[in-house]
């Protein structure tokens, strides 16, 4: 048996860059001993869009990043026998699989064994109402019959039955992100499923890798502050798991970014609430008693993740029509720019406190108060407010006239608002209300399917 | 003297739903003891009343000289649903490393 693991990371999210994988694929071919490939490109939105999609043509309703991102490595990764785990099956992994195998052959690689994990849609195994009676923080789902998708968070058992059977590429739909380390880690190291503090350490290795470049200096360099080099061409992070559950994460030589105490530390805790109780679909992982050592140039090391039994119930990402988002933007620049943009805010709110009272109307100004805005819709300029300010109005709603109204109002300022106001831009997007359930195991009933026996 | 916290640790904020956490990170762990006395709940929801947190947390990570924040429905019903520009919350990890902290309060 081998006493270690490499897992590489692909990709963070649907919007990550198409070439990261290049240089991860290139030092995991050098590695000795297991190697996998992960991709996470599945946020919540996504995987509603792919549901819709899907609907409409039985063949798509997987993650748009796919092709995009296995183009660059899918052959290298076949040749030199690093297996891809991905999540970029979204609502549909077995059309997923059957467009990797087209890719395989336009791109003249050896064919592959591909894998479908499903079952982790949900849509029709429960009413409506008995999701809304399994939601958790909120009351989205009271009363709504229109729900478009429903996925739970498959854990990591699946995985590595598919690997088990000699897949080199795992598609899978939602499972929880650090799954696809964790499946991996069964696989080739042989750990059992209830053994606690390794899946711990093979859940905090997948939470480690799943945002990409967030472990290696993405989402933190701060000049003065946190200098990081070599950003442009920063590189995708690598664990190396030994059988005992402890980990050294790294990434490929020559690559830009950093691995080290701070930026590791802060990738541990990012989206955590309770460190000692981090909830996995195949564990409860306890992050209290991590020691993190850097031991050489961008290599961390990890130790200590201790875990418990896996929770009684799973979470299930459920989402309905949102309505939409309308945004528009105007800008007012030079002597007087605050009052003049003062002025155009007070002449939407007047317009629309007559037309659509009920509409919640959010107002920004970008560059002086935006991000860290209260978001009421008075726009309180500070002192000092800078001579280049771009307004910004937002609204959302099911009814889609009150929000075309609000950006026809804005677009109206040209004209009938102050002087110079310029450069208005106006949007419309669909959106989708997304809420968390909990339900019980027995709705979980994963599938793994190798490509063959279902084509 | 207090100084900033971006002046002595990181920041990294995430979001799920309505909920936002931010890891604070001495850069060095002596500031730990420092930050620990001062930057409370308290002070953190006093920075962020403007989005009303309904509750604040402070986990304390001696071990990683880290501390972890959650602050509940702070996101606009979170980035599905928020009006603003930063539905995720990422931009808020600065708004808390712009308390201050008094590294030798017992020197004043």
């Amino acid at each position: 048996m081998p006493e270690r693991a490499f897992i590489g990371s692909g990709a963070g999210f649907a919007g990550d860059r198409s070439d990261a994988a290049v240089a991860v694929v290139e030092a995991l071919a050098r590695a000795d001993g297991p190697r996998f490939l992960m991709y996470e490109t599945l946020a919540e939105r996504t995987l509603a869009l792919c549901q819709i999609e899907r609907r409409k043509d039985a063949a798509r309703g997987y993650s748009p990043a796919m092709e995009r991102m296995l183009a660059p490595v899918l052959a290298r990764c076949l040749g030199c026998g690093i297996r891809i785990v991905g999540n970029f099956g979204a609502a549909n992994p077995m059309a997923a699989a059957r467009r990797i195998a087209a890719l395989a052959r336009a791109l003249g690689a050896p064919a592959p064994r591909i894998a479908v994990v499903e079952g982790d849609d949900l849509t029709g195994a429960l009413t409506p109402a008995e999701f809304a009676a399994r939601e958790i923080d909120g009351a989205l789902l009271a009363g709504r019959q229109d729900i478009i998708s429903a996925n739970l968070y498959l854990g990591a058992a699946p995985i590595a039955q598919a690997l088990d059977r000699g897949a080199d590429i795992v598609v899978t739909g939602r499972v929880a992100d650090s799954a696809l380390a964790l499946g991996p880690l069964l696989h080739a190291l042989r750990w059992r499923l209830d053994d606690w503090d390794r899946l711990a350490a093979g859940t905090m290795a997948g939470h480690l890798l799943e945002c990409g470049a967030q472990l290696t200096g993405g989402y933190f360099a701060d000049p003065g502050f946190k200098d990081v080099p070599g950003l442009a061409e920063v590189g995708y992070p690598i664990a190396e798991v030994e059988a005992d559950g402890s980990m050294v994460v790294t990434k490929p030589p020559g690559s830009g970014g950093v691995v080290d105490r701070l930026t590791v530390t802060e990738q541990l805790l990012y989206e955590i609430h309770d460190p000692a109780a981090y909830l996995a679909p195949d564990v409860v992982l306890d992050l209290t008693g991590v020691d993190v050592t850097e031991i050489g140039r961008d290599r961390v090391r990890l130790t200590g993740a201790r875990g418990k039994p896996a929770p009684e119930t799973l979470k299930a990402t459920v989402c309905v029509d949102g309505g939409l988002l309308g945004e528009a933007e105007i800008s007012y620049a030079g002597p007087n720019a605050a009052a003049r943009a003062q002025l155009a805010a007070a002449i939407v709110r007047e317009r629309m406190r007559k037309r659509a009272p009920q509409l919640t109307i959010r107002t920004d100004a970008i560059g002086a108060v935006s991000v860290f805005g209260a978001g009421d819709n008075t726009l309180a300029l500070p002192r000092g407010a800078p001579d280049d300010i771009r307004l910004r109005f937002a609204a959302q709603s099911r009814d889609a006239a009150q929000v075309s109204l609000l950006l026809d109002e804005v677009e109206a300022l040209y004209c009938a608002g102050p002087a110079g106001g310029a450069g208005v831009r106006r949007h419309l997007t669909p959106r989708l209300a997304s809420a968390s359930c909990l339900i019980e195991r027995r709705y979980a009933r994963p599938r793994v399917t190798l490509l063959e026996e279902g084509a | 003297m207090p100084v900033p916290l971006h002046d002595i640790a990181n920041a990294r904020a995430g979001d799920k739903g309505n909920r936002l956490n931010i890891a604070l990170v001495c850069r060095d762990p002596k500031h730990y003891a420092a930050i620990a006395s001062q930057v409370t709940a308290e002070r953190v929801a006093q920075a962020f009343a403007a989005r009303q947190p309904t509750r604040v947390t402070r986990y304390d990570l001696p071990k990683l000289a880290a501390f972890n924040f959650v602050l509940d429905d702070v996101l606009e019903g979170g980035v599905n649903a928020s009006l603003g520009l930063d539905g995720h919350g990422k931009s808020l990890s600065f708004l808390l490393l712009a308390i201050t902290v008094d590294l030798y309060p017992d020197n004043r």
